[in-house]
């Protein structure tokens, strides 16, 4: 059996959680028709439980383990790995799969020290089941680790867009589960004592806007943002900006994409004055259009990106603002 | 008063092309030089400002080769009084043994009279990213652990902690002793002043032998993802690109059609 460790927002089971399960159930079809299991901890409203039995179904899982646990609703890390050990431990898990988020990461590291197991943090394949040996992205993704994983259950997450979230040939009505988790006073020392919520989560608005324009040392200074902050607000999208920028202090760090800061998958990403550092494309290279400004043909996000204007970002991006404006 | 452990690894500081060694086992990372992450940076940071607020010691700790202490004497040069090496070839070991590593460190220095009451880690290695050794190390001191934060502070014997969360800003606390896995982003590392540099220089870094047992890393090889052949179509140079980039914008339906 393989178990996945299922993560829910407002929509119901998250898009990465919904990959993980795609993932899972492509494993299980590989290690000879294994069923698939899937465990929500943290505990959800009626309607919201229904919906995502629905999207489980959808996914072919056979069988829902939920923790009823009311400790779960603020999140706590050793909590949450408490539950799922439960989880694994009753059903005898083969494998445990989680999205590569913070959280899904955070969780399996803790129940991989709990089951004394190694742990493959994103994964991106299955090389082979016998020795099982999957392929990961290290380096922020631009180079990849085989590795092996030999204990009796293996713990992995899966990297995010690592594979599409599609529906089971044959969609499932899952059994619900309902269990009391094994929690202690112990595991909630480590919990969120309270969430303050900013108006705007500009973080947020960056990793789920359809475009992103981008912004790195050819911007010049702090100030020189006015016309690539327009640009952005012509497009409808968000601002990303290099560690250069940040580091420097003309931006605010919640703005950085790249290994260190947000990833993105935008339809249109236009990074200006980006050089394409495989640490900055770590965070830009699932966008699906990418257009470069940049003074230097040869720069590696130039080459690496589906079309380019070459030259001066302070020319070129205001003769588009004015074009925008013209045609709008 | 908090005495402050932190935690950084040397390596590769590739901007560019990676380049692996011969056998597939580690980065070639002669022509491009080393560095620690940036989410170690501010973790380094962070101790130096928790060791000063409250009078305590800050020490910082790599597990790996004789050369990490270029990376020790660095995080030496802003603010932290004295450094451990755990010598060992990193690149055998996975994140379970670094933790012990890490763990075995402090539980020799308690039982010499320093006790750390925080230890700071990095949210993940910029090199093998496996998200584990603050957890691992965490278990196997017994302590609890926060990752993915930004900034945290010391009052009295709790500890103030926030990071980003999915709904906003995470606020934790917690009794001392813990263990913190920090991001880049609450903090702003400072530079080494001169005088700083000075003080690295002498300041004192005992270099200690990997005892425990090594479970190693399961890595059988590392390989590099296909290279795409460049397809970038070049739309113009200079302002005259305008009407050239608004087409495309508008054919791909970013903007109106
Ligand atoms: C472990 C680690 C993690 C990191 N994490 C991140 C991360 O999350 N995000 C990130 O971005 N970086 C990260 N970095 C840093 C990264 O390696 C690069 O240093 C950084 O991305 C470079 O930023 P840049 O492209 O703005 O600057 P540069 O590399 O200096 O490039 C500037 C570019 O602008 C062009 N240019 C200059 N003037 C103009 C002009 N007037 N008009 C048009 N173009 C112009 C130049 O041709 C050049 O291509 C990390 C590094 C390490 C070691
Ligand atoms: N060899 C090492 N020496 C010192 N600290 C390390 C080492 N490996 C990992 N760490 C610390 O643990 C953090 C998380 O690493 P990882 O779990 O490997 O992604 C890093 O950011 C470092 O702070």
């Amino acid at each position: 059996m393989i178990l996945v460790l299922v993560e829910t927002d407002a929509q119901g089971a998250t898009l990465v959680s919904r990959e993980a399960l795609t993932f899972a159930r492509e494993t299980a079809a590989r290690l000879g028709d294994q069923p698939v299991h899937a465990a929500v901890v943290a505990p959800l409203e009626e309607s919201m439980a229904t919906l995502v039995m629905k999207q489980l179904g959808e996914q072919g899982v056979a069988v829902v383990h939920t923790a009823d646990d009311e400790r779960l609703t603020t999140y706590a890390a050793a909590a949450h790995a408490a539950a799922v050990v439960d989880a694994v431990r009753a059903e005898q898990a083969r494998m445990l799969v989680a999205a590569g988020t913070p959280r899904g990461n955070e969780v399996l590291a803790h129940v991989a020290t709990r089951l004394e197991v190694a742990m493959a943090a994103n994964v991106v394949a299955v090389d082979s089941v016998e020795p099982l040996v999957v392929t990961r992205q290290v380096l922020g993704g631009s180079a990849l680790e085989e590795m092996r994983l030999d204990d009796a259950v293996a713990v992995l997450s899966v990297a995010g867009h690592a594979c599409d979230p599609e529906p089971a040939e044959v969609p499932t009505a899952p059994e619900r589960l309902g269990y009391t988790p094994s929690v202690t006073d112990q595991d909630l020392v480590a919990r969120v004592a309270r969430t303050e919520v900013t108006v705007v989560d500009d973080t947020a608005a960056l990793t789920g806007a359809r475009v992103v324009v981008g912004a790195g040392r050819g911007a010049g200074g702090p100030d020189g943002f006015k016309d690539l902050l327009e640009l952005t607000e012509l497009l409808g999208g968000a601002l990303g900006v290099s560690r250069v920028v940040t580091s420097l202090g003309w931006r605010p760090h919640h703005e950085q994409v790249g290994q260190t800061g947000s990833r993105i998958a935008p339809d249109l990403y236009v990074p200006c004055g980006i050089s394409g550092a495989i640490q900055h494309w770590a965070g830009c290279q699932s966008a699906k259009t990418i257009l470069a400004i940049n003074t230097d043909r040869d720069a590696p996000m130039v080459t690496k990106a589906h079309y380019a204007v070459i030259g001066d970002l302070h020319e070129i991006v205001p003769a588009i603002n004015e074009e925008l404006r013209r045609r709008k | 008063m908090a005495n402050v452990l932190v935690c950084v690894k040397r390596v590769p500081d590739t901007a560019g092309e990676v380049l692996l060694s011969a056998d597939g086992l580690s980065v070639d990372a002669r022509h491009v030089g080393y560095t620690v992450s940036p989410h170690e940076e501010c973790a380094v940071e962070l101790a130096t400002q928790v060791a000063e607020a409250t009078g305590g010691r800050a020490t910082v700790l790599s597990v790996g080769s004789e050369d990490a202490v270029e990376q020790l004497r660095n995080a030496l040069a802003v603010g932290c009084a004295d450094g451990v090496l755990v010598e060992a070839d990193a690149d055998l070991l996975g994140p379970a043994d670094v933790a012990a590593a890490v763990a075995g460190v402090v539980r020799e220095r308690e039982a010499g009279g320093l006790s750390y009451d925080l230890v700071l880690l990095g949210n993940d290695a910029a090199d093998t990213g496996d998200f584990q050794v603050p957890v691992r190390l965490a278990y196997a001191l017994g302590r609890p652990v926060l990752t993915g934060i930004s900034t945290c502070e010391v009052q009295d014997d709790r500890l103030l902690a926030r990071g980003d969360g999915p709904d906003g800003t995470e606020v934790f606390e917690l009794p001392l002793p813990a263990v913190v896995a920090v991001m880049e982003g609450g903090v702003s590392p400072r530079y080494p002043s001169i005088p700083g540099r000075m003080k690295a220089k002498r300041a004192p870094v005992e270099t200690v032998a990997l005892t425990a047992a090594r479970q190693g890393s399961g890595r059988v090889r590392l390989k590099l993802p296909p290279s795409q052949p460049s397809s970038v179509e070049i739309l113009g140079e200079g302002p005259e690109a305008a009407p050239a980039v608004v087409d495309l914008l508008t054919r791909i339906g970013v903007v109106g059609r």
